[in-house]
């Protein structure tokens, strides 16, 4: 499957792409309608920074993924282009796929609000919005050669 | 192949979609006690709380069993296994195995005390169908009892609490969650229940029940409408048992952990027979003991080992190891791993973090408040990776992947090197 790979080198650490995955996550049409509601990153992509290293972490969609087996709810599964998706109407938020995640890639939605990740952005043709608009190649979405 | 699987838990359903990563055309059926398709066990105290209905807590969509070509045997007790000619009678019908699955799970232990078959409400906190009777049993004016004060009977708290008049809870233990916490986070539990109105009696339990009222060894006395008793759980190992199965393991101090005991691919020693979840022992990774470890998402992944080994194939190497999640009345907390370590601590407003150190190794933690990226230190106890490897300091403070060095960020996160 395709997945979203990290050029660390070429990271700028500009967090567009943290907004862009909120914007594409809100349904909103217009960018800063998604924010209207207080709404912040992260959510399905985060940038970390060390000294003068950047890097973006988004979910691996893992093929052993301890998310979905540790789902209490059965809110998490994968769907038919691989991709880990949370059934917002499902999950109570117990976190216990922020416990489990290897990568810290599942973020909290708040108390008692079902949780935040990658979903590749299933709801955009799975295009992802935080690589069409990385402005410097430094997340790149291609097929995994291993598989 | 015919497999059969006892028992619809979760463990259940990670042996179907094990089964079937191998063999699609097997015969599966699932022997269930409980009338529902699989459900979340954990979701009861959601449901009472409200945060989930009926309609959403089947654990699979509805089409799963049929997908999977999976015959459902539900509100029927698996009565006998017939291990010689391989046959499981359950209602009075036969079915017969090439291989069979025991994920029976645990049933709640009740302490025998004097007045407990006269009380009238009176529920265990367990099962889907406990969650209901108790919904039905209370209303804004019930005092309810809760008869230990672990993450079942806390959570049974809070699941009941915007629905009862005043809940208390009695334990014999000198603190709250004593299994998940130290004395310190356990406090800091305790603290919070209270301040939302929940009464505990600590290092205390019922002598008697009387006419509307516990009888607490202390001398206190407790009136009360409706009694959740949630001491804890025995693994129903006698299916098993009576197969020739190993049901228990002597530890060291001498005293017997009761629990189907199996190998990593789930396996008993009794030809044909698999175990996994609730029911069995698992190898704890930080403590280095067979125990009980029974959470949910050890029982998903033990159903998959058994699942991929009964259709003569081999599943991830599994690390087992407590991993505990729960929000207590907006308390946020994750803990994971043993706490027989060197201790560091993070204290700030809002926040406890307890992190414990041994040989070198990070053996567990306690999370209170923020746990972001909490899994990183999850992975850290799984894998066994040195803190003299990682920057620890800043692990503490806000777990990221850069802390754990270039190379296992490049590992982890970019694509492998196309040319050379």
């Amino acid at each position: 499957m395709k997945r979203v790979y990290v050029n660390e080198e070429w990271c700028l650490g500009c967090r567009l792409c943290e907004y862009w995955c909120v914007f594409s996550a809100s349904g909103e049409k217009h960018f800063p309608f998604a924010f209207d509601g207080g709404a912040k990153p992260p959510a399905g992509i985060q940038v970390e920074e060390r000294g003068s290293v950047h890097f973006a972490v988004n979910c691996r969609h893992c093929e052993d993924p301890l998310c979905l087996k540790g789902c209490i709810s059965g809110a998490l599964s994968r769907d038919g282009y691989g991709a880990i998706r949370v059934d917002k109407t499902k999950c109570v938020g117990c976190h216990t796929c922020i416990a489990l995640c290897p990568y810290g890639c599942i973020v909290s939605g708040g108390d008692n609000m079902p949780i935040k990740k990658c979903q590749l952005c299933a709801g955009k043709d799975y295009t992802p919005q935080c690589v069409s608009h990385c402005p410097n190649n430094a997340i790149v979405f291609e097929e995994d050669e291993d598989l | 192949m015919k497999y059969v699987i006892i028992g619809n838990g979760v463990a259940s359903i990670g042996a179907i979609e094990g089964i079937r990563k191998n063999d699609k055309k097997g015969s599966i059926t699932v022997i269930g006690e409980e009338k529902y398709p699989c459900y979340g066990r954990p979701l009861i105290s959601y449901y009472l709380e409200g945060m989930t209905s009926l309609d959403k807590m089947d654990y699979r969509p509805s089409q799963f069993y049929k997908d999977n070509g999976v015959k459902l045997v539900l509100g029927v007790k698996a009565e006998k296994i017939d291990a010689v000619s391989g046959k499981v009678l359950a209602g009075g019908k036969e079915y017969p195995y090439d291989k069979l699955l025991i994920a029976t799970g645990s049933s709640p232990v009740i302490p025998p005390t004097p007045g407990y078959d006269k009380v009238k409400r009176k529920f265990t906190f367990i099962r889907l169908d406990d969650a209901l009777a108790i919904e039905k049993a209370v209303d804004k004016t019930s005092r309810v009892l809760v008869i230990g004060a672990g993450l079942t009977g806390l959570k049974a708290a809070e699941g009941l609490y915007g629905r009862v008049g005043s809940i208390t809870v009695v334990d014999m233990a000198d603190r709250v969650l004593p299994a998940v916490t130290d004395a310190e986070s356990s406090a800091i539990v305790r603290s919070h229940l209270e301040s939302k109105g929940i009464a505990f009696c600590l290092s205390d339990h019922v002598e008697r029940f009387d006419d509307g009222f516990a009888v607490l060894a202390s001398g206190k006395t407790i009136a009360f409408d409706v009694l959740v008793t949630s001491v804890g759980v025995r693994p129903n190992t006698e299916l098993a048992t009576s197969v020739g199965c190993a049901t228990e393991r002597m530890t060291e101090s001498g005293r017997p952990f009761r629990g189907i005991v199996v190998d990593r691919d789930q396996y008993t020693g009794v030809d044909g027979i698999y175990a996994a979840g609730d029911c069995t022992l698992s190898y704890d990774l930080t403590l280095g003991n067979t125990r009980p470890l029974a959470i949910q998402p050890n029982a998903y992944m033990q159903g998959e080992a058994a699942g991929a080994a009964m259709s003569g194939a081999r599943a991830e190497r599994r690390e087992y190891l407590p991993v505990n999640s729960g929000g207590l009345l907006g308390l946020r907390m994750i803990t994971a791993g043993a706490y027989d370590g060197e201790p560091i601590t993070v204290k700030r407003e809002g926040i406890f973090r307890r992190f414990f150190i041994r040989e070198r190794k990070l053996r567990g933690f306690i999370q209170i408040g923020d746990y972001s990226r909490v899994g990183i230190l999850t992975e850290m106890i799984r894998k066994g990776t040195s803190v003299d490897s990682v920057d620890f300091a800043s692990l503490t403070e806000s777990p990221d992947l850069a802390a754990l060095g270039d190379e296992y960020v490049r590992s982890v996160l970019g694509r492998k090197e196309k040319e050379k």
